[in-house]
């Protein structure tokens, strides 16, 4: 790994200071990505800004219709969270089996969504349920956010500062994850919006995550694990390596969304 | 050519003893405990987050020694598998059920096999086969002891093994 300098600011915009000063500063929180990019020399930064330290990324909280998840929340806060729980319960499920215990206790949730890993989990959450990206400049509808593999609407040196979820009806994740990096090959995220507003969000399967229009529409018309079960996701453009082909892939995405219902209920 | 940025002053409390170093940025945790406290006990493995050999307890959470910047720990209370037993000279129940139970052939992964262990009967005093193996999910074992390492956490919570 090549060396670099380090900071910890304390607030937001001191983070923004300095990841506007310098191009080539990196921001981090777990680090369970970037650490291992750094060992492998697939990013050199000059420096590394560590957020840990700023209050402004900390908290979990409930406002009305709307729970607002602070970028520096760790899978395991997320699991644990009495809030997250009551309020949107496949939430804290999906961060209760993201990968292992040793990356639960480190990893942040602004971290993967900003990484946005084609096989993250995260991602399908937020796009899912609709979220809001919120940021030291901007809000960002999740819709807008993920652009394609590891790319988002973030610009450099802007920073995640919360993700606001709206509180949904229903709402489901299943996922088949890969037995020994735990990966996601395929996931599924459904939800119900009070507004009445279907949405399925699908991981692991492409390059970015993406919405499952045909299967919104069917869910919309008929909430239940019947009204996917016969819809087919086309192949193309998905993720084909030594895992799972992509046509594999396609067939898991019709298996987890009608799992996603059945567990959303 | 930028000058290498120079090395920072790091406390870490490890074992329950505050322990101070001149550490780069770039130091890892792991490499903080073994090279400049002489802890050896936690293994590095495969030093990218996959094997689990390096776990270690922050704040009581297990976590990747090798995945972490001794920096980020400034200030705060790491435990590692030297820290597990109640004194010099004696080991955990934990320990002494992996003697038992020969749950490590070549020993590499022990360690963070300690650490994640130690971990579950911490939060869950009798777990399940599926708990147990769910908790070391994040570790590696190339003997693939893995039946005598449940088998150990079995017996170290006061449960039958399933295949003793």
């Amino acid at each position: 790994m090549y060396d670099f300098a380090y900071h910890k600011p304390g607030s937001v915009a001191d983070a923004v200071k300095l990841l506007t000063a310098d191009p080539e500063a990196r921001p981090i929180s777990g680090g369970q990505t970037l650490l291992p990019a750094l060992k492998h020399r697939l990013n050199r930064p000059t420096a590394l800004v560590d957020l840990s330290g700023i209050a402004e990324l900390k908290g979990i909280r409930k406002e009305g219709d709307t729970l607002t998840i602070g970028a520096l929340a760790r899978h395991v806060d997320v699991a644990e969270s009495a809030e997250v729980t009551s309020a949107i319960p496949a939430l804290a499920r999906m961060a209760a089996n993201i990968g292992d215990i040793q990356v639960r206790n480190r990893g942040t949730i602004g971290g993967s969504v900003a990484n946005n890993d084609p096989a993250a989990d995260y991602p399908a959450a937020v796009l899912g349920l609709g979220a809001t990206i919120v940021t030291d400049r901007r809000r960002i509808a999740a819709d807008d956010f993920f652009q394609g593999m590891f790319t988002t609407a973030l610009e450099p040196g802007e920073l995640l500062v919360a993700i606001e979820f709206p509180i949904p009806e229903k709402a489901g994740y299943a996922k088949m994850r890969n037995p020994a990096s735990r990966y996601v090959m395929t996931g599924a995220f459904v939800a119900r919006l009070r507004s009445g507003e279907v949405r399925v969000a699908i991981n692991g399967a492409g390059p970015c995550v993406f919405r499952q229009a045909e299967m919104e529409k069917a869910l919309s018309a008929n909430w239940s694990p019947e009204a996917v079960a016969n819809i087919r996701q086309s192949p193309e453009g998905l993720n084909s390596d030594i895992h799972g082909s992509a046509e594999y892939r396609a067939h898991l995405v019709t298996v987890m969304a009608k799992r996603a219902v059945a567990e959303a209920g | 050519m930028l000058a290498p940025p120079s090395p920072v002053t790091v406390e870490i409390i490890v074992n329950g003893t505050p322990r101070r170093a001149c550490v780069e940025p770039r130091t890892t945790l792991v490499d903080f405990l073994r090279e400049h406290l002489g802890l050896t006990g936690t293994h590095i493995g495969c030093e990218h987050g996959i094997c689990g050999a390096c776990s270690v307890l922050l704040e009581g959470e297990p976590v990747r020694a090798c995945c972490l910047f001794a920096l980020q720990v400034e200030g705060l209370s790491v435990t590692t598998v030297e820290g597990l037993a109640p004194a010099r000279g004696e080991l955990s129940r934990l320990q002494n059920a992996f003697c038992e139970a020969h749950a490590l052939q070549c020993g590499y992964c022990t360690p963070g096999m300690l650490i994640a262990c130690h971990d579950l009967l911490a939060r869950n005093p009798r777990p399940s086969e599926e708990e147990i193996r769910e908790a070391i999910g994040g570790n590696l074992c190339r003997c693939t002891g893995y039946q005598q390492i449940v088998d150990a956490v079995k017996l170290a919570s006061g449960q039958e093994a399933a295949h003793g």
